[in-house]
Order: C-alpha cells, then sequence, then structure tokens
C-alpha cells in the first residue's frame, strides 16, 4: 500500500436516478472485501444518500468541509463502516452548506483522503454543473453509469464529452437495470447498442434487481451479504476488473432468472427467512 | 408488449421500439456533440466572410458568424449587414438588385458530418427545421 498511488475515481451519470449511489456503496463494500482500503466521498451535499444506502447516516458527525476548516481532523471525519472497516465514509459537507466546494478544495480533501487509501470513490452530484465540475477536477478517472433508456444515455454522453475536455482518463461505463427480457424482444436498448453510441469499455453490466430496492431499506449494500444476488455479484465483478482481473461478463439475453432462484426467492418473501 | 403491438410487429408494420430508440439517439447525439471549438468557428468565420467580401462589400464590425441550436439542426447562422455591391463583371440581375439593401443577412445551414442517413421521414423533420430557420429573414 504506497501512499500516493490511491486510485481516485469519479462515479458519475449526469441524469439522476440510474444508480450512482447505488453503484459507489456497492463498490465500496466490495473493494473492501477485496482487502483494499477504500474511502466512498458524497460530493452532493445537498441531496446526499450514500450514508443511507451504507446504514451510516446515525454516524456522521463532522464532513470535509469541517476538515478543511481545522474544526477537526481527517480521522474524526472519516466515518468507519461496522462490518467492512477497511471502507471509510466521507460526507462533503451538510444541507446548510450555501456552496459547492470549490475545485481546489475537492482536490485538496481528496489529496489527503488518497494518502491513507488505494482507493478514493467520488459518488458524483446528478448534472453538468458546478458541483460535477468541481468533483471531476478532483479525480483522475471515472465510471459512468447509465442505463438502456434514452435519456440516461442522452446524458451520459454529455457528460463523456466533458470528462473527455477536463482529460480524465480512463473512462470506463457501467450499464444498469438492464432487462434481458425487453432486450430479447427488442424493446430496450441492447448492450452493444449503447457500448457503441457511447464509444466506452463496458466495466460492468448489472442487471434489474429488486433486491437493490430492499437493501437500500436495510442500509446494507448487496455486496455484504454472503451469497450474492445477480446484482449483488455484479457490483463484485466490477471491483474486480477495477483491480484488473479479467471477469467474463454475463450474457444478458440468456440470463433469466432461473426456475429455481425464483422459488427461493417465492419462499423467501412469504416465510421471510434469511 | 401489448397483443396490439405484437401483432403490428409480427406483421412488420412497426418497428421494434429498441430500434426507433437508437436512430433517435444517434441522430440527437449528432447535433449534441456537434458544438464546434471556438477555434475552427473564428477560421470558419474568416473563410465566409472572404468568400461573401468577393461579391459585395459587408461591414465586417457589425458581421457576425456563430452557430445556433434548434434542438433538431445545428444552424450556422450568419448576419453580414452589406454596404454595397461590388461592380463584378457577370454579376447577375438578381443578386445585384438583392444586395443592394443593407442590414441583409445571410445564412447558410451546416449539417453534422457524422449525421447518419437520415430515413426519409426524418429528412422531412430536418427540412422542416430548416425552413422555419430560414424563413423569418429571407424576405429583404
Amino acid at each position: 500500500m504506497t501512499a500516493t498511488s490511491a486510485r481516485v475515481i469519479l462515479i458519475c451519470s449526469g441524469k439522476g436516478g440510474v444508480g450512482k449511489t447505488t453503484l459507489t456503496a456497492n463498490l465500496g463494500i466490495a473493494l473492501a472485501r477485496l482487502g483494499e482500503s477504500t474511502v466512498v466521498l458524497d460530493a452532493d451535499f445537498g441531496l446526499r444518500n450514500l450514508d443511507l444506502l451504507l446504514g451510516l447516516e446515525n454516524r456522521i458527525v463532522y464532513n470535509a468541509q469541517d476538515v478543511l476548516e481545522a474544526t477537526c481532523r481527517l480521522e474524526q471525519a472519516l466515518v468507519k463502516h461496522k462490518q467492512e472497516p477497511n471502507l471509510s465514509l466521507l460526507p462533503a459537507g451538510n444541507a446548510r452548506m450555501l456552496d459547492w466546494l470549490t475545485s481546489d478544495d475537492m482536490k485538496k480533501i481528496v489529496g489527503m483522503v488518497a494518502e491513507r487509501a488505494n482507493f478514493v470513490l467520488i459518488d458524483c452530484p446528478a448534472g453538468i454543473e458546478t458541483g460535477f465540475r468541481n468533483a471531476a477536477a478532483a479525480a483522475k478517472e471515472a465510471i459512468v453509469i447509465t442505463t438502456p433508456e434514452m435519456a440516461a444515455v442522452r446524458d451520459a454522453d454529455r457528460v463523456i464529452g466533458l470528462l473527455h475536455s477536463q482529460e480524465v482518463a480512463p473512462i470506463q461505463m457501467v450499464l444498469n437495470r438492464v432487462r434481458p427480457k425487453m432486450v430479447a424482444n427488442q424493446e430496450m436498448l441492447g448492450v452493444s447498442d449503447v457500448t457503441d453510441i457511447l464509444a466506452l469499455p463496458l466495466l460492468g453490466l448489472v442487471l434489474e434487481d429488486e433486491q437493490v430496492i430492499t437493501s437500500t431499506n436495510r442500509g446494507e449494500p448487496l455486496t455484504l451479504q454472503g451469497t450474492l444476488s445477480p446484482a449483488g455479484r455484479a457490483y463484485m465483478n466490477v471491483a474486480r476488473r477495477l483491480r484488473g482481473e479479467e471477469v467474463a461478463l454475463i450474457d444478458p439475453t440468456r440470463e433469466r432468472q432461473g426456475l429455481r432462484a425464483r422459488l427461493m426467492g417465492k419462499i423467501r418473501r412469504t416465510t421471510g427467512l434469511f | 408488449m401489448a397483443l396490439f403491438d405484437f401483432l403490428q410487429h409480427l406483421l412488420g408494420l412497426q418497428k421494434p421500439s429498441a430500434t426507433t430508440a437508437r436512430e433517435r439517439l444517434q441522430l440527437v447525439l449528432a447535433h449534441d456533440r456537434s458544438d464546434l471549438n471556438p477555434e475552427l468557428l473564428e477560421r470558419m468565420r474568416r473563410e465566409i466572410l472572404e468568400v461573401v467580401q468577393k461579391y459585395v462589400e459587408i461591414d465586417i464590425e457589425s458581421g457576425d458568424v456563430s452557430l445556433a441550436t434548434d434542438d433538431r439542426v445545428t444552424a450556422l447562422v450568419a448576419n453580414l449587414p452589406i454596404r454595397r455591391a461590388r461592380p463584378l463583371p457577370n454579376n447577375s440581375p438578381e443578386t445585384s438588385s438583392k444586395s443592394n439593401q443593407c442590414g441583409q443577412e445571410v445564412r447558410a445551414l451546416v449539417e453534422n458530418q457524422e449525421m447518419p442517413q437520415p430515413s426519409p421521414t426524418q429528412i422531412a423533420e430536418v427540412l422542416e427545421v430548416q425552413d422555419a430557420a430560414i424563413e423569418p429573414n429571407s424576405s429583404p
């Protein structure tokens, strides 16, 4: 673990609600489980949700702003995850803040965090305005997450253009909420449609999975579970590929929920067991 | 898929919606991406002025060449106030009569190089926008 080699990765999408924060939370846990010391930075302070998804909402006392103003030390502001101590959360600020952290502030705080981690994941605010640009200024590489919907793809394209102009590289893509049945019926853009249009390498493919919602309810990311659900596996694979492992992509047209999985899901729901 | 959609799909009356989405996206992104960089625009502006100046005397100070994006088509709008026509040997009567009026606008439309071959319906849409862009200023 060398101090200066931390990978600072921006997680962004342009459009809101496509799964940025879910990806950040799951990827953070997955990397931590793989033994990487990881810090997730919530760059959105007005509408911050990363704390909720990680189940850390009651443990936040300080934020990046406090560290920059020397109100507290960095160690005090970093909220360590209970089950995965390799993972810490740092919120950028609180909802009472009036302005975004400037790009210099972002660079400074990311620089401080990068000294004590292997991976720094920045959960970017939606949009392409100041909040996004300042967060992007502090990142070296980026993951653009999108869904196979037109509005999401179009906004992702804008974001990619801006990332190129800010010389963020490499930029990779995660395609989220793919519905295999609709893709097979040609009622949803397919994987190659999106990768061709956006011209980015595919880092991961996540199928629509109801368990994303239940895991959010509990504040326990899917990658935290012992036996991983399909989406949990997909996020874990993203983490592996980020570390340079070769993991084959799933074929969405073949990946239908098998009878056994459906049965188990039904038993789980009706009995409330495991 | 609703039964009606399914039948239409089966009879080949309707394209799968994924195909429509792909085509629409490609078109819209070609336009989103077409913002030319300022340097290129400046070079183009100079060249356009040079060409126009061969035929008419224009007020370079108040001349303006810019891009206007009308969500479907990127239009290159040149506003070049004309002082007077240059006496050229083979000046057609039509050009000279028009160019005598001052403040006349010269408008041009550029189509993006990256734009995919539009389907017949898309051509109609593009033409509509082009007409709309030209009409308000085409009368001298």
